[in-house]
């Protein structure tokens, strides 16, 4: 027996004895588990396995004992998530910080940072949520305007976030902001943390058509930060943000991979909602759902072949950039196949006399059009492969 | 067959447009939905709708009808999908008014000449699936002495909350019978919300009895008369959707003139001008098939069953691509609720999945050119 089958029999064991049977179903709606400093816990073997993960260092297996982490191997982290898969174990937690700035933190962050915030994300203790698109600056995120102005001992911080996942709801935002105004566009932006309980910071939600949510508009009035907070070079916040947004990207392409909320089976679902014998127009859908699941099986399979060929050290800069587009259209198209197939009874709204299973299809169906859009839009990931992937020459007059 | 709008036609159309922008715009059915009305129409424009005539567009000068065809009608269900309008003309004039223009006795005139002249509304209790299958029929009517026993449930009855009166088909003798069923608390009615906030209700039957002068043309014998009705209710739908389609589109041509990132316009990215300009085309093929299909109405009603599961089929492809379409070329404000885009989606998507979808319609369809 190999070392690594070693760790995947242990690891093997340790799940079955620590993850409560409760928690090894898809996760509904609403008991999704966001660490932070007021994490809210539906009943007690989610705080069970809450604990335990985070007590194992397991929040973030692959990262540094030094800071908390797991120190696993990026093979015995692949054999842990794929245990965690195959005993359908819910993801203990879920942190945008863990999946999103950490690895930015831990590649450039100074090391007085990198305890004071690293340590506390191993903990689930403080959660995230990122500062970047402002109302005029989307696809085109350098062209952001909030401004960071150096005061001497901290900057000030003025200016505005849209679209920001859970403003109202996180400890701390990683933001971009505008250090140097007179700079181009890209060579003026710094990366800044701030802490959402600062003096001046207001946080409001902005509704969503798939219903209520925690996306936000905040708003920023002389917000003291101190000099420490600032990430990297002062001036060098876009390449960071670069390198974030590749996180942000295929944290965005596992969704499917988690027992999330808005993971459902189509073809189980298909066959609880059309029995046999099938009408030809139900046949049309499930000839259409055979297409679906197999176009989702050459996405599992190029995620399969990513992870490999990122252990064997190959360079997939070009494979990545695929990632977060296949999978989000996928999903689009999946859920509108879905509501085909399950007809008024995934178009209830609020309404008892549809199931919680049936309410968040739903409402899956209208998040999906979001994550086309969150990101970096499909469009945007497009031109990442048509300009930086393929090199095709520029359109001059777009920068 | 004339593909042209008449001068009347044009007329309805422009009054249409001029009555729903200033008495029903899309805020007014914003404020029906967050306010939770319970009949999810405003009875007032209702009235007035029924005041300018629209009740009586299709049906025959001797009944009380103005005898402007399905062309008018179209323009006018165009015009209220263009203003997201919600009102009961789908349920009681098209649906039922169809229904009891085929089949009414004499005693039941009463209940046409009431739709048409809006002072009475009723609503077509068909579906029982949660997709449509209008041949699948569970509920049950027995005849008994003096009467008839109905039995069983109904599903997405549109406008079934608070009518006057339902029409429901009930498997019966040797087949499909309808009756006519008055408002009554024996009725079970739960009304079901869905994401268009409209009027649906489900209905429960628990052995109701029926007196003989419920039963709506002759015993077994009515599917015919139903699916020509439904017939005339997809294509209304389908001239809904695409004004529907339409106003989206608009708004997101519009939104690709006024929105910058990098510096230009985002009209100006190929990437973007083609799949509007594909869009277009498309717009315009639906167009071609509501409008042959509501002539065909006019003219040729016998072979009505083709031509609107084509308009319906068309109209449904369509709206996936033009809906979808509309939020992501908005970007993020197109996922928030602020902008009315998430309100055409919802309407358009209960609209495309009322009275078969694209695969109901394209497996109809096939079977009927087999
Ligand atoms: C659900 C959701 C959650 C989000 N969460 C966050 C968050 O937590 N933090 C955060 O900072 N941001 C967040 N965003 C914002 C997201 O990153 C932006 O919405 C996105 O980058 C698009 O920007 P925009 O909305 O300004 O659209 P725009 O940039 O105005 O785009 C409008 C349309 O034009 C297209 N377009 C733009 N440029 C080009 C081009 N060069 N070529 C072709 N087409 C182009 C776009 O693809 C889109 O279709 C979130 C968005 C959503 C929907």
């Amino acid at each position: 027996m190999s070392d690594l089958d070693g760790f995947r029999q242990e690891v093997r064991t340790w799940l079955e004895a620590n993850c409560p049977m409760s928690l090894r179903t898809p996760t509904p709606d609403g008991e999704l588990i966001w660490g932070g400093s007021d994490v809210n816990f539906t009943f007690d073997d989610q705080k069970l396995w809450f604990d335990r993960m985070r007590d194992k260092n397991w929040f973030c297996p692959s990262w540094s004992t030094q800071y908390g982490g797991g120190g696993l191997t990026a093979q015995e982290n692949g054999i842990l998530e794929s245990e965690m898969r195959r005993l359908k174990c819910r993801p203990p937690q879920i942190n945008l910080g863990i999946w999103m700035l950490g690895p930015v933190l831990l590649q450039h962050a100074n090391e007085q940072q990198k305890q004071q915030f690293l340590t506390p994300m191993t903990r689930g203790e403080v959660r995230w949520c990122q500062g970047f698109s402002e109302p005029n600056a989307g696809s085109d995120l350098a062209s952001i305007r909030t401004s960071a102005v150096d005061q001497g001992d901290h900057y000030l911080v003025n200016g505005s976030k849209i679209w920001t996942s859970y403003g109202d709801k996180s400890d701390w935002m990683y933001a971009l902001v505008r250090t140097d105004a007179t700079a181009p566009k890209h060579q003026g932006i710094s990366l800044l943390l701030l802490d959402m309980h600062s003096q001046g910071v207001q946080a409001k939600p902005i509704d969503l058509i798939s219903g209520k949510s925690s996306f936000c508009e905040v708003f920023f009035d002389n917000v003291v930060v101190p000099k420490e907070n600032l990430i990297g070079e002062l001036n060098g916040g876009w390449k960071l943000a670069k390198e974030l947004l590749q996180h942000e990207r295929s944290a965005m392409s596992k969704f499917g991979e988690f027992q999330l909320p808005t993971h459902f089976d189509l073809m189980s679902l298909m066959s609880d909602y059309l029995p046999l014998p099938h009408s030809a127009s139900e046949a049309l859908l499930f000839d259409k759902a055979v297409a679906v699941n197999m176009e989702e099986q050459a996405y599992n399979l190029t995620v399969q072949r990513l992870g490999e060929e990122m252990q064997a050290g190959q360079s997939c800069f070009g494979l990545m950039s695929i990632m977060k587009l296949v999978h989000t259209e996928q999903e689009k198209i999946k859920f509108e196949l879905l509501l085909d197939a399950m007809g008024y009874r995934a178009l209830g709204w609020e309404d008892d006399n549809f199931t919680e299973q049936e309410q968040a299809i739903n409402r899956a169906w209208l998040n999906s059009f979001s994550q086309t859009i969150a990101g970096g839009s499909s469009e945007v990931q497009l031109n990442v492969i048509a300009k930086r992937v393929l090199q095709l020459p520029e359109n001059k007059g777009v920068s | 067959m004339s593909m042209v709008y008449s001068e009347d036609d044009r007329m309805l159309a422009d009054t249409a447009e001029e009555f729903l922008s200033a008495r029903s715009p899309v805020s007014a059915q914003r404020a029906l939905r967050d306010n939770g009305a319970i009949l999810n129409y405003d009875a007032d424009i209702w009235q007035q709708m029924m005041e300018l005539g629209w009740g009586a567009i299709t049906f025959s000068e001797e009944l009380g009808g103005l005898d402007f065809g399905y062309k008018g009608m179209g323009a006018i269900f165009e015009a209220m999908g263009k203003h997201l309008a919600a009102s009961p003309m789908l349920s009681s004039v098209t649906l039922c008014g169809s229904l009891l223009q085929q089949l009414a006795n004499t005693e039941q005139q009463a209940w046409l000449t009431a739709i048409i002249s809006g002072e009475k509304r009723l609503a077509l209790a068909v579906d029982e699936h949660a997709r449509h299958k209008p041949d699948a029929i569970n509920t049950t009517a027995t005849t008994v002495n003096d009467g008839f026993i109905l039995s069983g449930k109904k599903t997405m009855v549109i406008d079934g909350v608070s009518p006057d009166g339902w029409i429901v088909s009930a498997q019966h003798e040797v087949g499909c019978s309808l009756f006519i069923v008055p408002f009554s608390d024996q009725v079970k009615v739960k009304r079901l919300k869905l994401i268009d906030s409209r009027n649906y209700a489900e209905l429960t039957f628990s052995d109701l009895k029926l007196p003989a002068a419920a039963l709506l043309g002759k015993a077994g014998d009515s599917f015919k008369a139903l699916e020509h009705a439904l017939d005339l209710g997809r294509l209304c739908l389908s001239s809904e959707m695409l004004g529907s389609l339409k106003a989206l589109f608009n708004m997101t041509v519009e939104y690709l003139k006024v929105r910058e990132q990098f510096g230009v316009k985002i009209g100006t990215f190929q990437a973007l001008q083609h799949r509007a300009a594909r869009c277009f085309v498309e717009l315009e093929l639906a167009q071609s098939c509501v409008t042959t299909a509501l002539s065909t109405a006019n003219d040729s009603p016998e072979n009505l069953a083709a031509s609107v599961s084509l308009a319906k089929w068309k109209l449904s492809k369509v709206a996936d691509l033009i809906s979808g379409e509309a939020v992501q070329m908005h970007g993020g404000i197109g996922v928030t609720d602020e902008l009315d885009i998430g309100l055409y989606l919802k309407r358009i998507r209960v609209a495309q999945m009322c009275f078969g979808d694209s695969d109901f319609h394209q497996a109809r369809f096939s079977a009927l050119m087999a």
